[in-house]
């Protein structure tokens, strides 16, 4: 129980003893951390039920050849038992070389990946300047703030059904563009418009979490550290460089790797703003989707292997990004 | 100031004039007028944008006919709110609405309290678990909606929770509780541990200091917690539509599909509906908005 609050959170490396016996060591870190365990069992159990297991299964699946037809399903008052086969590593290989394998996925791929920079880098620049701006003396400077977290703040789906109307022939964005006599793209039909209204409406849902969190970074490094550069002499620029930027690490680091997790697994607007329509500007995630819920029979199994590979890509993407950040962290002390 | 060459012809007053270095007389964080102007314009520039989508439907709301998008400036001349009067009153609209607001409210308030706890424990105190759960935590938001989506439905099915506001209140947990537990970690670590100790002198067991001492304190977190569940849940549509089955179960981003079929799209009505549904939101969003900068960068900051 004394244990039960220790100091100084966040800090990495317990001393370890020598080892107990299984049984027995599972019975004094009960006895001993009791709270804690009480406090995280309904997050444990929830995510247990409703995450891990799918996981299991979901892979499992992935190693079969489930699709709507086969899997077990209910007719009427009659229950048909699932009938699909293990076929091992099939759908893999089939996906990452099987015939059709560019078009089916590696075209999705380079398309996600070419998004998610993109995405992350105009969310962050474009939210780091917005943050800059409202981080100075300005009148104003409340009203400005709450207009600009409308478009996360209002559903997504509302604010993208309205920049689907929006972009679609002869609306809004086309009518001014064609006054001002410049091309009026079919956003909704052309293969490059497609992706260019999807990394547009992307970007304007995303820049206000951003923007909000680099304002709160921004507000947290001590004003002493521009005075110190000031009185050195340092440019705005060179303030920019080497106080606000490094102030910022913390911050940048976590959004920019949840904003990289959320932007690759965006699946509300593509969908939103395409429906099963624009086959090339579907990300992995909305191709995986469409796999398993979008066409008839239904391929579970595809669906879900796309589902683990993304994962995949994920989970190394993320201890690299982390290890990368460690290292950086040990070089700049 | 190297941005004046774009626009030489306009000269704010006073700013034409080099003054031998204003830099040095003005105090820190204020502008010259030409950077006070600048500033406005960008940030007025950009509410614009974010704040256009917005107006624009409910200004197409306003039109009677559902190709009346595609004519905007023919709106003006016949502006009325019968879409608004269709949807209310022809339509299932306060089923949708109570459905959405109960599953909502309930992932709100149990999302929250589960994700608090779990935050808490992970930033106060050492266990055995400690760091795979924080890695559980991160990875889960990884997941992409297709690998669970159909072993979910089958797992519901198997406990009877297809087409049940428990079912959905649980699916919703999951997509909404690691971020928030992150983010109130973030928030838990800026509160001293000191009050935790204040609160163990005074006889309080853990539970009691974490009710009495903590929560309280990190209500920005809180709000922003709560903000962001309700959001995600209220504005959900492919778990909705996946395990809702009966029309009396809709949520309104499911209902809101039934406006678009193949042969009809009743885009008028759709765009009443979405401003509806998006005012309640707003008013919550009003309401957390003064805590949204300490409450997320907090999550953000430490982890």
């Amino acid at each position: 129980m004394a244990v039960a609050v220790q100091g100084a959170p966040s800090k990495g490396s317990r001393d370890r003893e020598p080892r107990p016996g299984l049984v027995e060591r599972f019975k004094r870190s009960y006895s001993k951390h009791w709270y804690a365990y009480v406090m995280i069992a309904p997050v444990v159990l929830v995510l247990g039920v409703l995450v891990l297991y799918p996981l299991i299964e979901g892979i499992w699946l992935t190693l079969t050849d489930a699709t709507s037809l086969n899997s077990a399903r209910q007719i009427g008052v009659n229950k048909v038992p699932a009938s699909y086969n293990f076929i091992g590593l099939h759908n893999y290989a089939d996906i990452l070389w099987g015939p059709g394998s560019y078009d089916r996925f590696w075209s999705h791929f380079v398309w996600t990946i070419a998004w998610t920079v993109l995405c992350v880098c105009l969310h962050y620049s474009l939210g780091l300047g917005l943050a800059l701006l409202l981080n100075q003396k300005l009148r104003g400077r409340g009203a400005y703030r709450l207009l600009l977290i409308l478009p996360w703040a209002v559903p997504t789906f509302v604010t993208v059904f309205s920049w689907r109307l929006m972009l679609s022939d002869g609306g809004a964005v086309n009518t001014v563009l064609g006054a001002l006599h410049l091309p009026e793209p079919g956003w909704l039909d052309d293969p490059l418009g497609q992706k260019a209204a999807a990394i547009l409406v992307n970007t304007w849902v995303g820049v206000p979490f951003m923007m909000i969190s680099l304002l709160g970074g921004l507000q947290s490094i001590p004003a002493e550290l521009y005075e110190a550069a000031e009185m050195d002499g340092a440019t705005a620029w060179q303030q920019f460089r080497h106080v606000t930027l490094p102030g910022l690490r913390t911050v940048s680091s976590t959004v920019v790797l949840l904003g990289v997790i959320w932007t690759f697994n965006q699946f509300a607007v593509i969908f939103l703003l395409f429906g099963n329509g624009a086959p090339d500007a579907q990300l992995l995630v909305t191709w995986a989707y469409r796999l398993g819920f979008g066409q008839q029979p239904r391929d579970y199994a595809q669906s879900a292997a796309y589902g683990v590979i993304l994962l995949s890509i994920l989970i190394v993407f993320t201890s690299f990004y982390r290890r990368w950040l460690a290292r950086n962290e040990q070089a700049n002390g | 100031m190297s941005t004046t060459t774009e626009r030489p012809t306009i000269t704010v007053p006073g700013s034409g004039i080099p003054k031998a270095r204003p830099a040095k007389t003005r105090r820190r964080g204020e502008l010259s007028p030409l950077g006070k102007a600048l500033s406005h314009g960008a940030l007025i520039l950009a509410s614009l944008i974010a704040l256009f989508p917005v107006l624009w439907i409910v200004f197409i709301s306003l039109g009677p006919d559902k190709t009346d998008y595609l004519h905007p400036g023919a709106i003006l001349d016949k502006m009325t709110t019968s879409n608004y009067s269709t949807v209310l009153f022809d339509t299932d609209f306060f089923t949708w609405f109570g459905n959405a607001a109960l599953v909502s409210g309930v992932t709100t308030v149990v999302g929250v309290l589960i994700a608090a706890t779990t935050g808490y424990a992970v930033s106060r105190m050492r266990f055995p678990g400690h760091r795979p759960l924080m890695w559980s935590l991160l990875v889960t938001q990884m997941f992409p909606i297709a690998v669970l989506i159909v072993p979910m439905y089958t797992i519901l099915s198997t406990l009877g929770l297809l087409d049940s506001y428990l079912g959905l209140i649980l699916v919703y947990s999951t997509t909404t509780v690691p971020y928030c537990a992150w983010l109130l970690k973030g928030y838990f670590d800026t509160i001293p541990v000191e009050i935790d100790e204040a609160g163990r002198v005074d006889g309080l067991n853990p539970f009691g200091t974490f009710w009495r001492l903590v929560l309280p304190l990190a209500r920005p977190g809180l709000a922003v917690a709560a903000f962001y569940s309700f959001l995600t849940a209220w504005a959900e549509v492919a778990f909705a539509s996946t395990f809702m089955l009966s029309s009396d179960k809709y949520t309104l981003a499911v209902g809101l599909q039934t406006f678009v079929s193949e042969h009809d799209a009743q885009w008028n009505l759709m765009a009443a509906t979405a401003v509806l549904i998006a005012i309640p939101s707003s008013l919550l969003f009003y309401l957390v908005q003064r805590h949204l900068v300490t409450g997320l960068t907090a999550g953000a900051s430490k982890s």
